[in-house]
């Protein structure tokens, strides 16, 4: 292996007839055919950008009916409160399966994977471009079958019609058995059907992405100098392949007893209802690590070019991600605690939830010290992923105590664990999404967004979070169950508490969006590289062209910054040759002992033969 | 916030419930050590973080060396502890847990009755009751019975829930500490009224008094004449969810005029609605529906409803139809609303 990071041979943009037209893959072919066939990865992600953000607004149409219906609980015994009650089973029910499948597993992957992966490795494009293409217009497909549930559901509540097959959903995203087969009046079928259809296109991103990485790293790109955003895609993809097909199958099962009456779930048909939990929780928790793990890649990124810092403890990063993603297998039994399972499966599953959680402690730490020392810039990306972190470790804490088999007793099925759930998925995945949003706005559309609405959106989003979900983990602990369309009057102040934080993190999140739509029609122009980041995506045009690069970049190590200085006249960075090779002389990384002195550390390259 | 007070130490936190059992002690134990670690964590991160933003804050002008990227005694560091840490939360909620799970022997037997939406407990004299009375002081095994789906019995002062599966026997054990009356909660979702599937424990101050209850709650049962035993059988096996008596249409058609009418079906026939038809029905709804209703009424099994019973529900229904044939020994008259239940299961409005 090369011991050399040396100066990398980027010159400018090289103006030629295309880039001088100002072409780019956006411009490159027009018409509503050129992007329904198109095979540019990032014309795919754009086209996944519009089906995600759609599917989380209607999620969080949901979310906010939710929390509306519970400012006043209503005493069950009235009528009035029956119909109350089943829209509001399907208003949590549809909130979940939307937001789960899809919203929160495509997101990152979907939408940044497609657009960055092919470009941080200086490909042109996925190692399968059409097999990318297929995974888009199956994840518009199953959004269609999910459509299809809301639509009987609303034709019911406002007509009355009974269309076959069921109307709206009432299970909860998890379809627990025999309710799901048996007993819901809801289109399960059909959501099933749409959420296996889902599945496919997540397994064949997980293929294309595993593909690339493998095929398409450009000379130089050693596994060790990958950069960890890609680092964390190949991880999440090995979970996509594996576990995905797990659900597939479970919900064809659920389909066959529910249809055809095939006992297998149901005991009246001579089923076990556990057996559908088993199965359905041996995708479902890896699939928390799908939404996790290239969150976490994206923090990487932000955390490492904001504090102008080579990204502290990268080796242990990377190989968090890899271990995250092979033991998120062997932890799913710690949904059914409660279950009626064996004490023994009971230990053996906490023993290894345990360790799950300590390879996302080793990156937290690691973030915290890249910002030690650092030169930090607090932009909207930035802003988003400090709030990551906060997020995120509260999270992870609260998982100790439903790790932990005597306390998971009191507080499986309270709101205590929907807290829990949502400062993961939403105060650190969503958090995540929407900073790599910011970050990689100006390559993907050339436009620099306010950073005054930014960060203003970025407040009330996080001020929102925190008082819609930390008067949960309270009600949880003092009892409150989850699922609960009615509660007792006790729980009032809490309910109410988080209803105000919903609508005040629903303006924020409107705020975002607004913000984007105002960067895509009123925004600067952006520079190539506006953050200064060394990750190749950056040796290109904002917006790239339909090849993503003039010229084929080199890679070196993706978080050596110091190559880069900030153009006074673009308001970007640009590429210095001379003062990275500076900088390379004078060896930054050099580690202070507990002496004082300097020592050398040996670098990824190092070799007895070639000592620096 | 952590409760470190001697005085009132089985009281309610300002995270828990108050503590009424033998095992919710060591529960809250861990749950404090807990609390404490992420407190601390939590506060180690945002403290360094925002120190760190604040020192490390880029300063326009000025041009600053980063320092280093990595350190092989902090990634140690800083794994281990951790690693220490949750060892030892696992070791303890394990150790914890058997205690909680393992059942002394001796214990008091009550088969609790799952179904959607009512809860119903069983003693072993045969008695049933839709809220649950138990002695302080004494160790009771619950065995959980779901007529239907998934259900899970929740007590959060006894620190216990265990899932109540259909077609599997689980069991819960717990011994009360406190005499009181306390909430019981369905925490698996199980359908439309899931959060009304609520109930109540009763822990007697002394086994003397739970045995009074017993016997007095046993001899009113068995001594019921079938139109009180109709009506309390109404409100305790769930079909006032339902089943309206005043004629308001709730998910199932309303009980007031039903009995003795004719009924049109969904599948274009009309049945009239005798003592055959309601006998039939109940253990197989499904079978007719009736028009303009959704097909969603569970079966009633005998082990939920004895022939008997069904006999005082339809007494019962008779004595709120203008329909019924009129007979001193099997209705009383129309008209007489004094005694008339609410449509309000007993044990499931909110306290």
């Amino acid at each position: 292996m090369s011991a050399v990071t040396g100066p990398i041979s980027y010159h400018g943009p090289v103006l030629d007839a295309e880039h001088a037209a100002g072409d780019n893959y956006l411009t490159h072919g027009r018409g509503l055919l050129s992007w329904a066939f198109t095979l540019d990865h990032k014309r795919i992600a754009i086209m996944y950008m519009v089906g995600v953000c759609f599917s989380f607004f209607v999620g969080g149409v949901f979310a906010i009916l939710v929390r509306t219906m519970l400012w006043h609980p209503l005493d069950p015994g009235s009528a009035a409160a029956t119909k109350s009650f089943d829209l509001y089973n399907h208003s949590f029910t549809l909130h979940g399966s939307v937001m789960v499948f899809m919203f929160i597993i495509p997101a990152i992957p979907a939408i940044l994977g497609n657009f960055v992966l092919p470009m941080q490795l200086g490909a042109k494009d996925v190692a399968f471009p059409r097999l990318n293409l297929l995974s888009f217009w199956l994840y518009a497909f199953g959004v269609c079958f999910f459509m299809y549930v809301l639509f009987s559901g609303v034709l019911h509540a406002a007509f009355g019609w009974n269309v076959p097959g069921g109307y709206g959903l009432d299970t909860g995203w998890t379809f627990y058995t025999p309710y799901s087969s048996s007993r819901a009046q809801g289109a399960v079928v059909a959501a099933t059907l749409g959420a296996f259809i889902l599945g496919f296109s997540s397994i064949l991103t997980g293929v294309n992405f595993i593909a690339t990485i493998h095929m398409l790293r450009p000379k130089g790109m050693t596994w060790s100098r990958l950069p960890l955003f890609l680092w964390a895609l190949y991880s999440t993809s090995i979970i996509q392949i594996l576990a995905t097909p797990v659900l597939g199958i479970t919900l064809l099962l659920l389909c066959a007893e529910r249809a055809l009456g095939v006992g297998i779930f149901d005991p009246a048909l001579g089923g076990d209802p556990v057996l559908f939990q088993h199965f359905f929780w041996f995708y479902s928790h890896p699939a928390v690590y799908i939404m996790i793990l290239p969150a976490m890649g994206v923090i990487s990124e932000l955390i490492s070019t904001f504090s102008r810092k080579h990204i502290f403890g990268y080796t242990f990063i990377a190989m968090s991600s890899v271990a995250i993603a092979l033991l998120s297998f062997f932890v799913w039994g710690h949904h059914m605690f409660v279950s009626g399972q064996s004490p023994l499966t009971n230990a053996v599953f906490s023993l290894i939830t345990f360790a799950v959680a300590i390879p996302s402690a080793i990156k937290v730490f690691n973030w915290l010290a890249t910002l030690y020392g650092a030169d930090i810039r607090l932009n909207t990306p930035m802003l988003f992923a400090l709030g990551f972190i906060i997020l995120f470790t509260v999270g992870g804490l609260t998982g100790l105590f439903l790790g932990t088999l005597a306390v998971d007793v009191h507080l499986t099925n309270t709101y205590f664990i929907v807290a829990h759930f949502h400062y993961v998925m939403m105060g650190s995945m969503l958090f995540a999404f929407i900073g790599g949003m910011y970050y990689w706005w100006p390559k993907m559309f050339g436009r620099m967004y306010s950073e005054r609405w930014g960060q203003i959106a970025f407040w009330i989003v996080f001020i929102g979070f925190n008082l819609t979900f930390f008067p949960q983990f309270i009600a949880g602990s003092r009892g409150m169950p989850r699922r609960y369309a009615s509660y007792p009057v006790q729980f009032v102040s809490f309910h109410r508490a988080s209803s105000i934080g919903a609508y005040t993190m629903g303006a924020g999140l409107v705020l975002v969006g607004l913000s984007w739509v105002h960067a895509l029609r009123r925004g600067k122009k952006a520079p190539d590289n506006p953050w200064g980041s060394n990750t190749l995506e950056w040796r290109s045009p904002s917006p790239p062209p339909h090849d993503n690069f003039l010229v084929t970049p080199e890679a070196d190590d993706p978080y050596d910054l110091s190559g880069w200085k900030q153009d006074p006249a673009g308001g970007g960075w640009v590429y210095d040759a001379e003062r990275a090779a500076k900088a390379a002389a004078l060896n930054p990384t050099t580690l202070l002992s507990a002496s004082g002195r300097k020592r050398q550390p040996r670098r990824h390259g190092d070799t007895e033969a070639h000592p620096r | 916030m952590w409760n470190l007070t001697l005085c009132d130490a089985n009281g309610p936190t300002f995270w828990l419930p108050q503590r009424a059992s033998t095992v919710a002690g060591g529960a809250d134990a861990l749950f404090n050590v807990i609390l404490w670690i992420c407190v601390f964590f939590f506060a180690l991160v945002t403290v360094l973080l925002v120190l760190f933003v604040i020192k490390y804050r880029h300063r326009p002008g000025v041009e600053r060396d980063t320092a280093a990227s990595h350190s092989m005694a902090l990634e140690a560091t800083w794994t281990l502890i951790p690693t220490v840490i949750v060892v030892f939360l696992y070791y303890y909620g394990f150790k914890h847990y058997l205690r909680m799970n393992v059942e002394p022997p001796n214990a008091y037997e009550i088969t609790a009755h799952a179904q959607m939406w009512q809860w119903g407990f069983e003693y072993p004299n045969g008695y049933s009751d839709p809220e649950l009375h138990v002695p302080v002081h004494a160790p009771v095994l619950m065995v959980l019975e779901s007529a239907d789906v998934i259900h899970s019995l929740f007590v959060p002062v006894f620190r216990v829930k265990k899932d109540v599966v259909p077609g599997r026997y689980n069991r819960l054990w717990f011994e009360a500490t406190e005499p009181g009356t306390f909430d019981i909660y369905c925490a698996a979702y199980c359908g439309t009224n899931h959060s009304a599937m609520r109930s109540h424990v009763i822990v007697h101050k002394d086994q003397a008094e739970f045995d009074r209850w017993l016997a007095d709650a046993t001899a009113r049962a068995d001594n019921l004449p079938p139109l009180e035993k109709g009506r309390k059988l109404y409100v305790t096996k769930g079909c006032a969810q339902c089943h309206s008596i005043d004629g308001t249409r709730i998910t199932g058609p309303s009980w007031k005029d039903v009995f003795g009418a004719m009924q049109p079906m969904t599948d274009g026939s009309q049945s009239l609605v005798d003592e055959t038809f309601v006998h039939n029905f109940v253990r197989n709804p499904q079978a007719k529906v009736p028009m303009g209703y959704s097909p969603v009424m569970p079966p009633f099994p005998t082990s939920l409803l004895s022939e008997n019973d069904v006999d005082a529900l339809i007494t019962f229904m008779k004595s709120i139809s203008v329909h019924a044939p009129r007979s001193d020994s099997l209705s009383t008259r129309i008209g007489q609303p004094a005694t008339a239940p609410t449509t309000a299961p007993a044990g499931t409005m909110p306290r």
